[in-house]
Parts: structure tokens; sequence; C-alpha cells
């Protein structure tokens, strides 16, 4: 982690909250059978960072309100908020996101939070993500931000993304990954499809090792930007690896999610 | 603004008896891990805690001296500013209190504001007073067991009655200062004090 000492101050006592705003669905994308995209149309969005996620607030008739944090997927150029939300068992939340919530519906957001697991232009690069899952989610904000960059920029920050999920059927964005690494030859793409592969799968298919790192991420001398993002123990290995496989530990940003329970 | 209704959310209400959440929160009967950066893996035999007084004076403790200071065991409610509670979780450790004592007869005297510094980097800043008379430890055990590296161990600061981001893992030094100085989360868009009960997440949180 970045040393908090250097990290420039952006707040202070006399910030101003971030407000509670009304966001209604203008779109849903159905991405795998227990994920959604959910498009919002939110006035006077103040605007975000790749990475970043937001706090959505629920409320019942009865007054009842409960809140969960979710990453934002869309880029900081969509005028648009996009999140990306997995459906978990016995999720309070996220039952009501995946399977309830229709275009025209209306809910609160704030944010955007979150000024550590975020990339920029100005960040540099090369750009080394790893995912699990829908840990993907803040991880295609970069590359969506990213890919709108022109291609001098493109060339100078080069990007590989390893993302591994379960089920072919549950990778998460996987055409709009595919157009992106056709369109940009300094975009790499590796999936790992650790138990149901494809039929005729000539790829990986366990979960992400040492190997895999090893070949996958260029050499600690290049310094890349390391952003890791998944379940705990798939980012607790990531990133131990890539301590051992010596990429300076400052450089490697990572979010874990779950098991939370009643998320 | 009045928060509009979330057509067809019916919500989870607590048991009732249940214990209180802070707004805002949900229960969990998991533990989940959140950190910024890598798990830091410092072996006992190079590990050492030091308590920093305001004019610079150190007192230092071992792993093996840190053990003989006395130890407490506790139970207590924790609030993860990413929204989960966790009720009755068990800790032992040693509370601030004893290591003031201790750190006292070394010639390090209290000063009003705290940061506690970690491996990795990491930083957060609490007032004193919300670290003494039996507020905040320096934990080592969880639930019976040394406190896990992915849960902070060999030893984390425990500040149960703030979000959980204060209860800084894998700390090894209190610095006593004289002035705040916002720690890492603090100065990246969270609340420089963080009380759950008063849903205070981010910075202009009243």
């Amino acid at each position: 982690m970045a040393d908090g000492l250097t990290t420039p101050a952006s707040t202070s006592s006399t910030a101003r909250p971030l407000a509670w705003r009304r966001a209604t669905v203008t779109r849903i994308v159905q991405e795998t059978p227990r994920v959604r995209t959910i498009v919002f149309d939110v006035p006077e969005w103040p605007g975000h960072r790749a990475g970043q996620h937001v706090d959505v607030r629920l409320t019942a008739e009865d007054g009842y309100q409960t809140e969960r944090s979710y990453s934002i997927a869309s880029p900081p150029e969509d005028a648009r908020i996009s999140l990306t939300i997995e459906r978990l068992e016995d999720g309070e939340v996220s039952s009501y996101l995946v399977g309830e919530l229709r275009v025209g519906d209306t809910i609160e957001l704030r944010g955007p939070i979150g000024g550590h697991f975020v990339w920029d232009f100005s960040d540099g690069g090369p750009l080394v993500l790893v995912g699990g899952g829908s840990g993907i989610v803040p991880l295609m904000a970069m590359l969506r931000h990213r890919a709108l960059a022109s291609a001098d920029v493109q060339r100078a920050l080069p990007a590989r993304l390893l993302y591994s999920s379960r089920e072919w059927s549950e990778v998460i964005y996987r055409d709009e990954l595919a157009r992106l690494a056709a369109d940009d030859p300094t975009l790499r793409i590796v999936h790992t499809i650790t138990r149901k592969p494809p039929l005729g799968w000539t790829g990986f298919r366990r979960r992400i090792d040492r190997a895999m790192l090893e070949a996958f991420a260029g050499t600690a001398a290049e310094r890349p930007r390391l952003f890791v993002c998944g379940p705990t123990p798939l980012v607790e290995s990531v990133a131990d690896t890539l301590v051992t496989l010596t990429y300076d530990p400052a450089t490697i940003r990572t979010e874990r999610f779950g098991p939370t329970g009643g998320t | 603004m009045t928060s509009p209704i979330s057509r067809g959310f019916r919500g989870r209400r607590a048991a009732p008896g249940a214990a209180k959440l802070p707004p805002g929160q949900y229960e969990t009967h998991d533990f989940p891990v959140l950190s910024a950066g890598p798990t830091p893996h410092t072996p006992l035999a190079t590990w050492s805690f030091t308590l920093t007084g305001a004019g610079g004076q150190k007192a230092r403790w071992s792993w093996a001296e840190f053990e003989a200071l006395p130890h407490e065991q506790l139970t207590t409610d924790i609030h993860c500013v990413t929204k989960w509670s966790k009720f009755g979780t068990e800790w032992s450790g040693v509370s601030i209190d004893a290591l003031l004592a201790a750190g006292a007869a070394m010639g390090v005297q209290p000063a009003p504001y705290v940061v506690a510094a970690c491996d990795g980097g990491y930083t957060t800043n609490v007032p004193l007073a919300d670290l003494t008379n039996g507020k905040g430890w320096i934990a080592v055990g969880y639930d019976g067991a040394p406190l896990p590296a992915e849960h902070g161990g060999p030893a984390r600061l425990l500040v149960p009655h703030l979000y959980f981001w204060k209860s800084a893992k894998w700390i090894r030094e209190l610095r006593l200062l004289e002035r705040d100085a916002p720690g890492f989360w603090e100065r990246l868009g969270y609340h420089n004090y963080g009380d759950p009960w008063r849903e205070q997440r981010y910075a202009g949180d009243e």
C-alpha cells in the first residue's frame, strides 16, 4: 500500500457532505444468469475516477432503510452511472437490485467514494489488472477509461487483465472484453476458467497461481500499476504471490469482498 | 430531502430483542477482510511495538516483552464503514491504559492526539481520549487464537466504538502528538473521527 504519509490531502474538516442523490434506472443489461448491469441517470453527478464506488440506499414503505457499497462500472467519461451487481444468495439488497428493480424505478446513491483503488492516465502504466468473479467491475471501469484514450496514450500505457471465472457462462463483460482486446494491440486479456470451461477450451483452467502471474504480470522492474480485486482468498493469494515475485508492495492495490453474509 | 420509497423493497428487519445496529449497517456472521494492499507477514522475532511521545521519547517492546504486559479479554461489537457490523466478537490484548502506564515508566508522556502506524505504510488517527479509560487495545488474540495475519495479526489496534478502519491492522507504533494528523483513509475522503452511531463515514458527514 502507498504510504499514507505521501498521499495528497484531499479532504479537510470543511469538506462538503456527500449528498444522497436520486438515481433513476434507465437501462438494465443481463450480463450473466446472476449478474446485471443497472444504468442510472443521476442528476448533478459530481464525476468519479475509475475504480471508485458508491453507496446505495434503499427505503421500504415503512421507512426501513439499508445501505450497501458497489463499485462503479462506467468510466468517468460516461454521463450515466453503471453498477454491475451479482445476486448473492440470501442478499437483502443484491436480490432486490438484480431481481426486482425495473427501468423507471428510483433509488438513492451517494459518492464517489474511495481514493486509493483508482487509476487515471496520469498514474501511468503498465496497468496490470487481476480479477476474480465480480471483482472485474472496478477493473472494467479502468479498461473502459483507457479504451477512450488516444492510440498514443494507449501505447504509452499498455494494459493486461488476468480474469478468473468459475464457468464460461459466468464471465462478466465477456463480449465487450473480447472486442476491447481485438481493437487494441496494447491490451492483453487472459481468462482462466476454474470449473466449467467451454468445449474446446485451450486456456488456463486452474486458480490463479505463481506460474500464471509470472508469465502474465511482466517484470517487477517495469513497476506496473497492479490492481487486484475479487473474493478474499483470491486477493490474499495473488497479492502474496506478487510480493514474493518482488513487486513493490506499495504498487499493489487491492480490494477484497466476501464472504460478508447478508450483502 | 425525504428518501423516495424503493418500489417493491421490503428488506429484512432485525428480530425483536436483537442488538441494535448503527444507521445504515447490516449484521454479518462472517468476518470480512478489507485492506488496501497485500497482507504483511512480519516474523515475531523481528516484530516490535513502539510508543513514541510528542517530544520524540520512545518506549519499545519486543514480542516477548509485549506478551509480558497485562492482557485483557473483551467481547465487543464492531462496525465497518463498508456497512457490515458483527456482534459479540471476542478479543484479547493489551489496553492502551496499560500501555501508557508502562510507557510513562519509560519516560513517554501522554499527548492529546495519536497516530497509529503499521507495517505496509497504513496510518490512522484517533484522539487519545478515545483510546483510554477502557476504550482502546492493542489486540493480539481473536476468538481464542492468535490474531490471523489477514485480520491484522500479529497485533492490531482495537477501537470498537469507532468505524473499524480506525482499528489499524499490523500496528507497530502509536505516535502521541500535540496536534491532530489525519491518516491514510482520513486523507482519502473518509471522516476524520468516524462515529458509527452518527454515521460519520465520509468527510463532511456531520
